[in-house]
């Protein structure tokens, strides 16, 4: 790995992956003169019979995806460790594991996490992101044959915290990968949640909303490749925003190979604009080498708030605050709904309630 | 006792074109208990006026007042009328997606009665009024109005204007795109609350047939921005076998 820090090219802004990012805002963290250091972030917040988890060596515990992703190398690069956290197989796992961050100092760090879920296991991960951090961060998910993940990750992080993330799953054989991405918090959050498929059969449903209000730059850069026969894909992510300069990035590159036959994908995404000098930048891409599928499809749409809901709302004596709030959680509760923990669910609109009303939108 | 005080009301709404006169010079005056027929043909400016007492951003008042018991409606925001005392049933209501039909309604009675109302007398309440409407109870998790069909509309219309009791309803249309059987549901939900209550309504519509469920005190003629003729119930037999024809080319 010492070949890639003499020949290391920061970014300069003009690459495809990198153009909307402002990269003065990274922290460091693609900093070729930076030094990172380790951390193995993630924790468990209680055991759970089924679940292990275990610190490995970086060497004798590879990443299982080749990733393009210069944040993602760079964390392979300097994470010395990984958290390895595994399901055991056949596991029925019915409360859901949950997860938090710990060691984080705000000083540029990289943690990698290798989350392998055994054959025919079925679990819920829920990881809480909070606090202050520059953080470089790799999960990547192993899906055995017949297995079923849903991974939540909660983006509550202080207003000041800088985040690069991949979170790639390689789902095989008959296997569901359900990913649910919630960004509410951080000063800059650049995620990569990506999918390919090692095996007929399989199939993974990416949900997620982000809320961006002053100066946030929530970026959201999905993959799903299409790598093999008969998988499926559904994409919706779902994103509003306030407040000067709040700025959004959605792209959904969707990669349909020549062997992919019997592709079903599609991919959604829709903003909310509620005040002006906001940005939502979105671009769904559908790439496609054969035409022996099942369907692909992509829709962005991009609006402001919707006067006439505000109208029919208010003239049921609803005052116009407290309409704007409801069509805000109504627009995000599709999303939020599949946390299906009540105390979650309540915790992150409570958390974009505030966020709108300190913006005073 | 209240009355609801229209007087010379004059409004107009941008278009490409500038400003349009839509209504030139409105005089109604309504009382509790009283119902009074608007009839029109179709771009008379009925909805206009409906929208325009409730105060739809899109239509600008340029002359004349509206008064609810002397208080002047029009320095009112939307929801401020609506806590007034006036109801809009509208001709096409609004999808909200994400918001239950259940929140909604808790939400709105909250604001029209100051406070949230007590959850064991208002679950009766909401079932008693939904029984009543022939609606099925799984519509209360249903976002509001989204998938709704045209007649599901109306009641749920009607169901809030049974659960918001307003001095005033303005009904816009309601009786369009309903089949016969939901229109003598949604006339016996009107009736029912006017029983109840001292409401007085001011229904628009194009046909007469509604008129055979929901009796009329007063008919009035609206044509070309303003009202032009005004009568009592025989008024309406009259447009049923003449139309409109006369206002109109007049």
């Amino acid at each position: 790995m010492s070949t890639l820090t003499t020949n290391y090219l920061a970014p300069s802004g003009r690459e495809e992956a990198w153009r909307f990012t402002p990269l003065s805002r990274l922290g460091g963290l693609l900093d070729a003169a930076v030094n990172i250091e380790n951390v193995n972030s993630i924790v468990l917040q209680s055991p759970i019979e089924g679940v292990s988890l275990s610190t490995k060596s970086s060497s004798d515990l590879p990443a299982i995806s080749i990733s393009d992703d210069l944040a993602s190398i760079r964390a392979r690069e300097f994470a010395t460790e990984v958290t390895h956290i595994e399901i055991a197989k056949e596991v029925d796992l019915s409360q859901p594991v949950l997860l938090a961050r710990s060691g984080l100092n705000g000083k540029p760090q990289a943690s990698r996490t290798l989350i392998s879920v055994g054959v025919n296991a079925h679990a819920t991960l829920i990881l809480q992101n909070t606090g202050n951090a520059i953080l470089s961060d790799e999960i990547e998910f192993d899906l055995a044959p017949g297995s079923n993940l849903t991974f939540v990750s909660l983006q509550e992080w202080d207003s000041k915290t800088i985040h690069l993330g991949r979170q790639h799953a390689v789902v095989s054989k008959d296997a569901t990968f359900n990913s649910i991405v919630v960004t509410v918090g951080g000063s800059l959050v650049r995620l990569l949640p990506t999918v390919e498929y090692s095996g007929p059969g399989s199939s993974a449903d990416l949900q997620g909303l982000y809320f961006a209000t002053d100066g946030q730059h929530l970026e959201h850069r999905l993959f799903v490749n299409h790598n093999v026969p008969n998988a499926k894909s559904r994409v919706n992510y779902k994103g509003a925003l306030a407040g000067d300069k709040a700025h959004t990035v959605w792209i959904g590159d969707v990669y349909i190979r020549a062997n992919a036959e019997g592709t079903d994908t599609y991919e959604l995404n829709r903003n909310l604009l509620l005040s002006d000098g906001a940005r939502a930048d979105s671009v769904p891409n559908l790439e496609i080498e054969t035409g022996e599928i099942v369907g692909a499809g992509h829709a962005s749409t991009t609006g402001r708030f919707d006067d006439e809901q505000l109208f029919y709302l208010s003239s049921r004596g609803i005052p116009a605050e407290v309409a704007r709030r409801l069509v805000i959680r109504g627009f995000f509760a599709e999303i939020i709904g599949k946390i299906k923990i009540e105390e979650i669910e309540n915790r992150l609109m409570d958390r974009i309630d505030s966020e709108l009303s300190k913006v005073g939108a | 006792m209240s009355t609801l005080d229209i007087k010379g009301l004059q409004v107009s709404v941008a278009t490409e074109n500038g400003f349009t006169e839509i209504l030139r010079g409105v005089d109604l005056t309504i009382k509790s208990g009283e119902t009074h027929a608007i009839m029109g043909p179709n771009g008379s400016g009925k909805s206009t006026l409906a929208y325009s007492i409730a105060g739809h951003p899109k239509y600008t008042i340029t002359g004349g007042s509206v008064t609810l018991d002397g208080v002047d409606v029009l320095a009112m925001s939307v929801d401020e009328r609506a806590k007034a005392g006036l109801f809009l049933a509208m001709q096409y209501p609004v999808e909200v997606p994400g918001v239950s039909v259940t929140n909604f309604l808790r939400t709105a009675a909250t604001a029209i009665r100051g406070e949230a109302p007590k959850v064991r007398t208002w679950v009766g309440e909401v079932k008693e009024a939904m029984a009543a409407l022939n609606m099925d109870s799984n519509f209360a998790e249903r976002s509001v109005n989204e998938g709704f069909s045209g007649g599901e509309k109306k009641r749920h219309e009607i169901l809030q204007l049974e659960l918001l009791k307003p001095k005033f309803a303005i009904l816009d249309e309601t009786d369009s795109g309903l089949d016969v059987d939901a229109l003598r549901i949604v006339s016996e939900g009107v009736n029912r609350v006017k029983s109840n209550s001292d409401l007085g309504i001011m229904l628009i519509t194009h046909y007469t047939r509604i008129l055979r469920y929901i009796k009329p005190d007063f008919v009035h003629v609206f044509a070309a921005g303003k009202i032009v003729e005004e009568g009592g119930p025989e008024l309406a037999d009259k447009l049923e076998e003449k139309g409109y024809a006369e206002y109109t080319t007049a």
